[in-house]
């Protein structure tokens, strides 16, 4: 089920280079599962803004999101106790997978923040993940303390190698055994090279530019090995084995 | 007390308040935000004969008050809608809904009218000749007036239940097309489909949309729709359903004096999931603020003596 609300802005905070960490406060009783998202409503544009949850509880969503056109530009400038007029409970989120005890939560870039209550998640469950975090570069790098604090194994890599591994996601990925499922969010030739990289299941999330976030548009449909599935709807998390690359 | 009930071609409905074709699915989406028996009905996703998935993503554009959407007609096909989305649409909306009605060719309009047309849940066929999104047909069909003459004339000989025209506003003349659709037998008139628009990303130079154009809708294009309604509604004797950015219970009167009938929903139930719902509740309080009894009393207002 659904629900749209109004929410107020408790923080809004820069932590990375155009990276803002912003917490929602409101009802989060429709949000189910990590990897789920909401669609923000903001003044003077027409779609809403899709974002993924990086965190909630049960008082408060926690988004991270990239300042990276007009909707996202708008939100950084927005002022604690703004209010914000919010779709919740979307999108299928990921399915934690009982029989994996050893998983690898691969983020990307802004892809990272959803994998931040999955890990958590996880490790309430008893499980041993080992977290990647890819980055472009040093300046874009966020949440490595907060993943640490969880306590599970953090790698960081960047492109250019200003911090950590220098290179991808999947030069560590490369390094390391023993994991027996993965669970990923980032750009789209990230997922493909960690599917590729893997050989064992996961679960990828995707994204598209969307109409309305809730199933009513077919804005955001793609075809995957079980049919046709609307990345808002049925996704946006896909398994490895389904997806046509 | 106010009067919301209006009637197309002898099928009364609660109020004129119609969600369009594409920006509703099947109803199933919406059900899950509201009780969604409250709508006059809707007109559920555009169908063709076979199943489409359609165009490739990007499909959705953002425009100044307004989007550009190119799905690309994507539905499961007549057999599944018939099979299976009418019969689940029993689950949750209890009144008799539009079926919107896409083809390629004069015999899959006919092929998915005549079967169609038999299913009780059905009240009345949109058939859709203005999808701006789909090579070789649809708007094809309906910036041609022969054309149009020549599919609702097929159209009307193999059904029996009221057949409204879905007119494309980007053509020269929508008057003529208007006429060419009534006199061919047309029992009424849907109008407008969305205008052809284009957005270019500026990191690219390259257009957002995969297939380069796409449907406009929304807000932005509310006056050239309530223009074109006006236009046809007087120049024709059947009902028009006039459609195109309505967002208010306000938009809905104004379109109703325009000459409408009954007002299609699009874009805004994407925006806003409980658009309809919100217009319906708040269209008794509109009425009477214009001191509206009865909304039969001002549709064509506009341009009645």
């Amino acid at each position: 089920m659904y629900k749209r609300d109004i929410y107020t802005i408790a923080e809004n905070k820069k932590i990375a280079k155009d990276v803002y960490y912003m917490t929602l406060e409101g009802d989060t009783s429709f949000i189910t599962a990590p990897g789920q998202f909401i669609n923000i409503k903001i003044d003077g544009l027409y779609l809403r803004r899709p974002i993924s949850i990086s965190d909630w509880d049960d008082k408060a969503i926690y988004i991270i999101y990239k300042a990276v056109g007009t909707g996202t530009d708008k939100m950084s400038q927005m002022k604690i106790g703004e209010k914000l007029d919010i779709l919740t409970g979307l999108g299928n989120g990921f399915t934690i997978k009982q029989e994996s005890n050893n998983p690898l939560v691969i983020g990307g870039g802004v892809g990272t923040p959803p994998m931040y209550n999955l890990t958590k998640q996880l490790i309430q469950k008893g499980k041993k993940p080992t977290v990647i975090l890819g980055f472009t570069s040093k300046d874009d790098v966020f949440g490595e303390e907060e993943f640490k604090a969880l306590g599970c194994p953090v790698y960081i890599t960047t492109n250019d190698g200003s911090y950590g591994t220098k290179g991808f996601v999947t030069d560590v990925i490369k390094t390391l055994t023993g994991y027996d499922y993965f669970y990923t969010c980032g750009p789209q030739p990230m997922l493909k090279a960690v599917a590729m990289a893997t050989e064992c299941s996961g679960q990828l999330s995707f994204e598209e530019r969307m109409g309305c976030g809730f199933g009513g548009c077919m804005g955001c449909s793609c075809q995957t090995l079980t049919g046709n599935k609307r990345i808002c709807k049925e996704g946006p998390i896909m398994l490895k084995e389904e997806i046509k690359w | 007390m106010v009067n919301t009930k209006v009637t197309l071609s002898g099928w009364q409905i609660d109020n004129p308040v119609i969600p369009a074709s594409g920006t509703f699915n099947f109803g199933k989406e919406f059900s899950e935000f509201y009780d969604i028996n409250i709508l006059g009905s809707f007109s559920f996703k555009g169908t063709t004969q076979e199943a489409r998935f359609g165009n490739p993503c990007p499909r959705i554009a953002e425009t100044p008050m307004g989007m550009i959407n190119s799905v690309g007609l994507q539905n499961p096909g007549i057999e599944a809608v018939i099979n299976h989305e009418l019969p689940e649409m029993k689950k949750y909306f209890n009144k008799k809904v539009i079926a919107n009605i896409s083809g390629f060719s004069i015999d899959e309009y006919v092929h998915c009218c005549e079967k169609i047309d038999k299913e009780e849940q059905v009240a009345l066929i949109e058939v859709n000749v203005s999808c701006p999104n789909v090579h070789n047909g649809g708007m094809a069909f309906g910036t041609d007036a022969n054309n149009v003459a020549a599919v609702t004339r097929a159209v009307k000989a193999v059904t029996t239940k009221p057949v409204y025209i879905k007119l494309s506003p980007n053509v020269t003349d929508i008057v003529s097309i208007a006429k060419a659709a009534e006199d061919a037998g047309a029992d009424g008139i849907s109008m407008i489909n969305t205008m052809l628009g284009m957005r270019i990303n500026l990191r690219t130079g390259k257009p957002i949309i995969a297939n380069k154009m796409g449907g406009f809708s929304g807000p932005a294009i509310f006056p050239v729709a309530l223009r074109m309604v006006y236009q046809v509604a007087q120049a024709v004797n059947i009902p028009v359903i006039g459609m195109g950015g309505v967002s208010s219970a306000e938009d809905v009167i104004e379109m109703m004096y325009a000459g409408a009938t009954a007002v299609q929903v699009g874009a805004a139930n994407l925006v806003n999931p409980y658009a309809c719902k919100e217009i319906i509740e708040d269209l008794p309080r509109v009425m009477e603020k214009y001191g509206i009894k009865d909304l039969n009393d001002i549709i064509g207002k506009a341009f009645k003596e």
